[in-house]
């Protein structure tokens, strides 16, 4: 049965938590995301699930890698410096392969930057923002329903991947309000796998599709988990260039091979455009805007729509792109997104780039798309 | 020929020999863990154990059990996670004074006053020695290490009451000179249903030895034996006499209210039932 809401994105984030089957969140207060630890709090008892306020951030994200590991789907919420303070245990789930859920409701920044005001000057970081080599899958939303459908993705794809994800919105689609639509029949839930095999259960295997099942603590299986280089077994070895080499990259190959399964773009007629605005999250909203107008107009403008910023759906967007005549990008930051599509698509590409904390009026790219589409 | 350490079965025996130094104090607060937890009886299938960054830290890989061997400093949240997610498994920490006094002090004194059920054995060493002999936050003044090559003018910390002050329900504090102590107060706090935490003060003769003139482990040992003074005595001491001292005994052994039990309670009150557990494998909740 479908069910109509008017929440807001941060609530609808909630929501989709819980939906997906999270029963730990642990979390420390930031706004912009303070909503989605305030809804959970009051939500989880309710369904049996806990809810813990942790003393930073750096402990929340520790917690909710032992809260996985003890066999509950796990969640946590911030905001930019909640989220530098995550970096190293975001390592440390990449390593172990522990499925979590990390929403950044990014604002103003660096540092302490706006509060208040919306951004998205943290998509590098999530991209690049612990040492080391590794493949984050990160979903960018553009209204509270996709909030909230992008939150059970995100569970979803934690739990076939084995890995971490990261749903990097922003103020605007946080703290904004708009209807939903839930409908049970529509939502598909992956549960974890338990493996089977107690005597020959190797937990950090290579196995088809770079995904092995993964039981809790308390199974059975005596597994040791540790952020060192391991080997199969999961035990520590450190010193082998190939151990290392054949694990880091069997990490990133099993979410590189699976790119197909993974990335998800949405455009519009770009066909036969001439330009095409590319943008992610709440900036899709101005853009579409801005398109419409631009086709009024009698300009040939499209846009695609990149709900999975990471990893980056460079196929995809190649061959959107290939007939066009110029690219322009729009994004709440000074270009990091940019630099990307830049890479990727063959023709002439611009930023339109915007920081201070508010989203770009649809005015401002309807005349960026004038001046580059020749009018 | 020597008898096989009846310990072994607890042990992953694929992975010995260890990384130990020869003299190093682990083994003995290890052989202690195993000795108070059979008894406490403690079931050791129900056993997963959490450990941060360094020596100390190493031990839960050894032990075939369950075990999270997390990030430096962390492994308390870690633990957090774990315990709350399962409370009916045991949870175990090792931790050592850098890792849970230094960059993990925050979460000690806030898991301590959590009263969450964790059992915690930090390996107090007195110095870095994973990374070659530093001073770390429990180094007495006057002492010797690589970054304090003129002795550190720093104050120590007093692990053992500044956990029973931040809450904890069981607090105390041996040296691996007092290994019977140890066993029993390993198995008080396995059996304290709250936060319990056993400071064991322990010999590092590679660094700390090395760099303050107590190249060996009997060395080692003797000066633990020698300065250390019951808590029962050491109140009627003055703060001059106690100076260079090492207190032992317990610091908190009191009952309250504890995490875990408090989320059920919640749970319990607002959905009728009980925390679900393992819900990760269920397609439906």
């Amino acid at each position: 049965m479908a069910e109509e809401l008017f929440i807001q994105g941060n609530e609808a984030c909630a929501k989709g938590a819980l939906k997906a089957g999270c029963r730990f969140f642990a979390g420390y207060p930031i706004t912009p995301s303070t909503e989605v630890a305030e809804s959970l709090a009051r939500e989880l008892p309710k369904v049996g699930g806990a809810f813990v306020q942790m003393e930073d951030e750096i402990a929340s994200a520790g917690a909710i890698i032992g809260g996985s590991w003890g066999g509950s789907k796990s969640m946590t919420a911030t905001s930019g410096p909640g989220f530098s303070l995550m970096q190293e245990n975001i390592g440390y789930a990449f390593i172990s392969e522990t499925p979590i859920v990390i929403v950044n409701v990014q604002r103003g920044s660096p540092s302490t930057g706006q509060p208040t005001m919306t951004s998205q000057s943290d998509m590098m970081q999530a991209r690049w923002g612990s040492h080391g080599d590794y493949e984050p899958i990160v979903l960018s939303p553009s209204s509270v329903q996709e909030l909230f459908d992008f939150t059970i993705r995100a569970f979803n794809l934690a739990e076939e991947f084995r890995t971490p994800v990261f749903i990097m919105t922003d103020e605007v689609i946080g703290h904004m309000r708009e209807k939903i639509i839930i409908d049970d029949d529509k939502i598909e839930i992956v549960p974890r796998k338990r493996p089977e095999d107690k005597e020959n259960y190797l937990p950090f295997k290579n196995v088809e599709n770079g995904t092995n099942p993964m039981p809790s603590f308390g199974d059975g299986f005596n597994v040791h988990v540790t952020g060192l280089t391991h080997d199969e077994r999961g035990y520590p070895d450190t010193n082998n260039p190939k151990t290392h080499t054949d694990f880091i990259e069997r990490l990133c190959n099993k979410i590189i091979n699976n790119k197909g399964k993974i990335c998800s773009v949405k455009s519009k007629y770009c066909d036969d455009a001439d330009i095409i605005v590319i943008s992610y999250g709440s900036p899709v909203r101005s853009v579409g805007t801005a398109v419409e107008q631009a086709r009024e107009e009698g300009l040939k403008a499209g846009y695609i729509k990149i709900d999975t910023p990471w990893p980056f759906p460079d196929k995809e967007v190649k061959e959107l792109t290939k007939n066009t005549k110029s690219v322009l990008v729009a994004e709440m930051n000074l270009g990091q997104m940019f630099y990307e599509i830049d890479r990727v698509v063959d023709v002439e590409c611009s930023l339109i780039g915007k920081i201070g904390g508010e989203l770009h009026k649809p005015s401002e790219i309807l005349s960026k798309i004038e001046e580059l589409g020749g009018k | 020929m020597s008898k096989p350490n009846r310990f072994i079965p607890y042990l992953r025996e694929d992975r010995l020999p260890h990384i130990f130094c020869l003299g190093c104090g682990n083994g003995s607060i290890m052989n202690a863990f195993l000795a108070g937890m059979e008894k406490a009886e403690m079931d050791f299938e129900n056993i997963a154990m959490v450990s941060g960054i360094g020596c100390s830290s190493r031990i839960p890989g050894y032990v075939k059990c369950d075990s999270l061997h997390s990030t430096h400093g962390r492994a308390l949240s870690f633990a957090t996670g774990l315990k709350v997610s399962n409370p009916d498994l045991d949870v175990v920490v090792f931790t050592g004074d850098g890792d849970c006094a230094s960059i993990g002090g925050n979460h000690l004194i806030h898991a301590a006053r959590r009263n969450i059920n964790l059992t915690v054995i930090c390996i107090n060493n007195n110095i870095y020695g994973m990374t070659g002999g530093q001073i770390s936050p429990t180094s007495p003044k006057g002492s010797f290490g690589t970054t304090a090559p003129y002795g550190t003018e720093d104050n120590p910390f007093n692990l053992a009451e500044l956990v029973a002050t931040a809450g904890a329900t069981y607090s105390a504090r041996w040296t691996t000179s007092h290994i019977e102590n140890v066993v029993t107060s390993i198995k008080t706090a396995l059996k304290n249903p709250g936060f319990s935490f056993v400071e064991v003060v322990s010999q590092c003769p590679t660094y700390y030895g090395r760099k303050n003139k107590l190249r060996t482990p009997t060395a080692m040992a003797v000066t633990l034996k020698v300065n250390s003074v019951l808590k029962s005595k050491a109140q009627n001491m003055s703060p001059k006499a106690l100076e260079g001292k090492i207190v032992v005994g317990e610091f908190a052994n009191k009952s309250k209210a504890e995490f875990t039990d408090n989320i059920e309670k919640l749970v319990q009150a607002k959905s009728g039932g009980k925390k679900v557990i393992n819900s990760a494998f269920e397609a439906e909740l």
